[in-house]
């Protein structure tokens, strides 16, 4: 057996023989998957609620359209009160043909909604009412792909993030581990170049992280989650090695300053956590200040994150991971340039 | 002590060799050569410069002064075409996370390009084929010392060393190990290990080095150094057997010490001293201690040993 394979087997063996490695490194993505999944569920985003008084075609119109909900009170003067008083936005009311809206003017953009909304359900049912077709022919359909749910956006995110975590855990601890066992300097005193020790475990990483990638995906196609992967998926695969070299030289560098393992679990865990948040795995960074939006395009995690968002769910082709993979691929290089510089044989 | 010598080549030399950590001089000045097929010993207390001698001469340390060769080419730095033709046995600890004493041995061995079923060969010769399919950290200390050398065997290298493989194992062990280190010398490999155990390197060892504070007292067969002492001969008897003036007054005793439980007699002569105790019929429990190592060391420092 050459070096390489048996160097990558036993590592392969090692991990698949630590239940708290196969823990956090397959479980625990998926708990994070099952939380947000079904925080999120079904609050794309979250619809406003009004009043309803009475009942009548307008206000079942109003309550199949699905763009806002109803909240069913028992007489005007009540609703309008709720309103004044700033509970909801506005109060809807039918009585035979008569309907009736009142809306808070201090809220305008909700009121303008539920305005136009009310208006639309309106005019709708004036026009059933005459019996004439409509002269103008509206075609409302979303461009993005089947569906809006959470899942198709958490799922690349939380994806990188678990690969992330693991690239940088796997390369450290193994680093630390066998610098303070002396199987480095072992390994040192065998006729073996550095080349081979780094690639075979640059191949546990890759493959592990395969492994992940494939089980994470899996469970997120399920019908309790509803991912819908899109046509040109298998382009994430690229993405996930070069995303796999950009951590594992970050885990190199970690596996340099720590000594011990719970030094590189600690330093690995306050690189790679805030980037998280800072990168929008967990929730988008649409509406946060443009400063943090800045500072997240230096962070790989962001990057990859990106390039997996583009091909898994939002059907792009390969031209759209030129960027992420471009930017991943530099990264890799600082960084592992910076880690062989800090790279020790052993401790002192 | 019988010697199984090579065709008598020089392995290694080492010639006035300095190593500082800072303030410390751990290294002061060592010199010494080890034949092919030699069992060379570096003895001392923790902290003489054993290990720090050792590296230096593996190639896994500089030294800061003076030369190394082994094999007849310079181990430091790194220097591939050694690499082969050395084995070296680190800590017991030095394994790869969770794998079997045959996946430890098999990988280790395949950085070597050795095959597996040489691999099981090494394993038998340390004694190990019943636990091969035990993971590393459920065998016992003395196993693990043996899977380690094992490791630092199985490429079939010139030379072995081996940095306090003893260390920490119970007497059973220990005796056990010995066996594997004299059957790996029976198959003509120069082994140069380091102890802190001076009556295990008396048994072991062809040659001794005395280490302390970084330079070397004594170097030579275990015998030699001891007979060169001119030490006097102990005899011991249970207290009561024979009254202490009484003892000062056989022929060849020099001192005679009681301390209540034994009455300890030096003499140079022990022979006529022996026959007096016979012929007195004083020989039940009686024990004779000539000198060891440890008196050596204590001569050469004038302190007691202590590992």
């Amino acid at each position: 057996m050459t070096a390489f394979r048996s160097l990558s087997l036993a590592m392969f063996k090692g991990f698949f023989r630590d239940k708290a490695a196969l823990f956090f490194t397959f479980v625990f993505p998926l708990i994070f998957l099952v939380v947000f999944g079904l925080l999120f569920k079904d609050a794309g985003t979250s619809k406003i609620k009004i009043a309803a008084v009475g009942d009548g075609p307008v206000i079942t119109a109003l309550e199949k359209s699905g763009a806002v909900e109803l909240e069913h009170v028992d007489s005007l003067d009540a609703a309008v009160a709720k309103v004044k008083n700033g509970d909801l936005p506005a109060v809807v009311a039918q009585q035979g043909d008569s309907v009736v809206l009142r809306f808070a003017a201090s809220d305008q953009a909700k009121s303008g909604t539920v305005l136009g909304l009310v208006a639309g359900v309106v005019d709708q049912a004036n026009l059933a009412a005459t019996g004439q077709p409509p002269k103008l022919k509206l075609d409302p359909a979303r461009v993005e792909d089947s569906s809006l749910k959470p899942i198709q956006f958490l799922t690349p995110g939380l994806l990188s993030w678990g690969l992330a975590t693991s690239a940088v855990f796997g390369a450290a601890l193994t680093l630390v581990n066998w610098r303070k066992k002396q199987v480095l300097r072992r390994i040192r005193l065998a006729p073996v170049g550095t080349p081979t020790v780094l690639s075979s475990r640059l191949l546990v990483s890759v493959g592990v992280a395969v492994v992940q990638a494939a089980l994470f995906v899996t469970i997120a196609s399920t019908p309790l989650f509803g991912l819908k992967l899109s046509g040109q998926w298998w382009l994430g695969l690229p993405m996930l090695v070069l995303g796999t070299l950009s951590f594992f030289s970050i885990g190199m560098l970690v596996g340099s300053f720590a000594k011990t393992e719970e030094a590189a679990t600690a330093f690995a865990n306050l690189l790679v956590l805030p980037m998280a948040f800072l990168s929008g795995t967990f929730f988008p960074l649409d509406s946060a200040p443009a400063w943090l939006k800045t500072v997240s395009n230096v962070l790989p995690l962001k990057h990859l994150n990106e390039g997996m968002l583009n091909v898994l769910v939002r059907g792009k082709g390969i031209d759209s991971l030129l960027v992420p993979g471009g930017i991943l691929i530099g990264f890799t290089l600082v960084v592992g340039v910076i880690a062989a510089k800090f790279f020790r044989w052993e401790d002192a | 002590m019988t010697r199984t010598r090579g065709p008598g080549g020089t392995t290694i030399v080492v010639e006035d060799v300095h190593k500082h950590y800072g303030d410390l001089h751990a290294v002061d000045g060592v010199s010494f050569t080890v034949a092919e097929g030699e069992f060379f010993g570096i003895l001392g207390p923790n902290g003489a410069g054993k290990t720090t001698t050792l590296e230096i001469v593996e190639g896994l340390r500089s030294p800061d002064s003076g030369t190394v060769t082994l094999l007849g080419e310079v181990p430091w730095p790194r220097n591939p075409k050694l690499l082969p033709r050395i084995g070296v046995q680190l800590q017991a600890s030095s394994f790869f996370d969770k794998l079997t004493a045959r996946e430890q041995l098999e990988t280790f061995a395949s950085l070597y390009g050795v095959s597996k079923a040489t691999a099981a060969e090494t394993l038998e010769l340390v004694g190990l084929t019943d636990k091969a399919d035990t993971r590393e950290n459920k065998l016992s200390g003395g196993q693990r010392q043996r899977l380690s050398i094992a490791c630092a065997l199985a490429h079939d290298p010139d030379v072995l060393f081996l940095d306090e493989p003893t260390a920490a194992l119970d007497p059973q062990a220990r005796r056990n190990l010995w066996d594997v280190l004299r059957a790996i010398q029976g198959r003509g490999k120069t082994i140069v290990y380091t102890t802190h155990y001076l009556d295990e390197a008396e048994i072991l060892c062809d040659r001794v080095a005395i280490m302390d504070k970084g330079k070397i007292l004594a170097m030579d067969a275990p015998a030699t150094l001891v007979r060169g002492l001119d030490a006097p001969t102990h005899i011991v008897l249970a207290h009561g057997l024979v009254a202490e003036d009484e003892a000062r007054g056989f022929v060849g005793v020099d001192d005679v010490t009681d301390d209540g439980v034994s009455l300890t007699m030096s003499t140079r002569k022990p022979a006529p001293v022996l026959t007096v105790l016979a012929e007195r019929g004083a020989l039940d429990g009686l024990q004779v201690r000539t000198a060891t190592l440890e008196d050596v060391f204590l001569n050469l420092t004038g302190r007691e040993y202590r590992a």
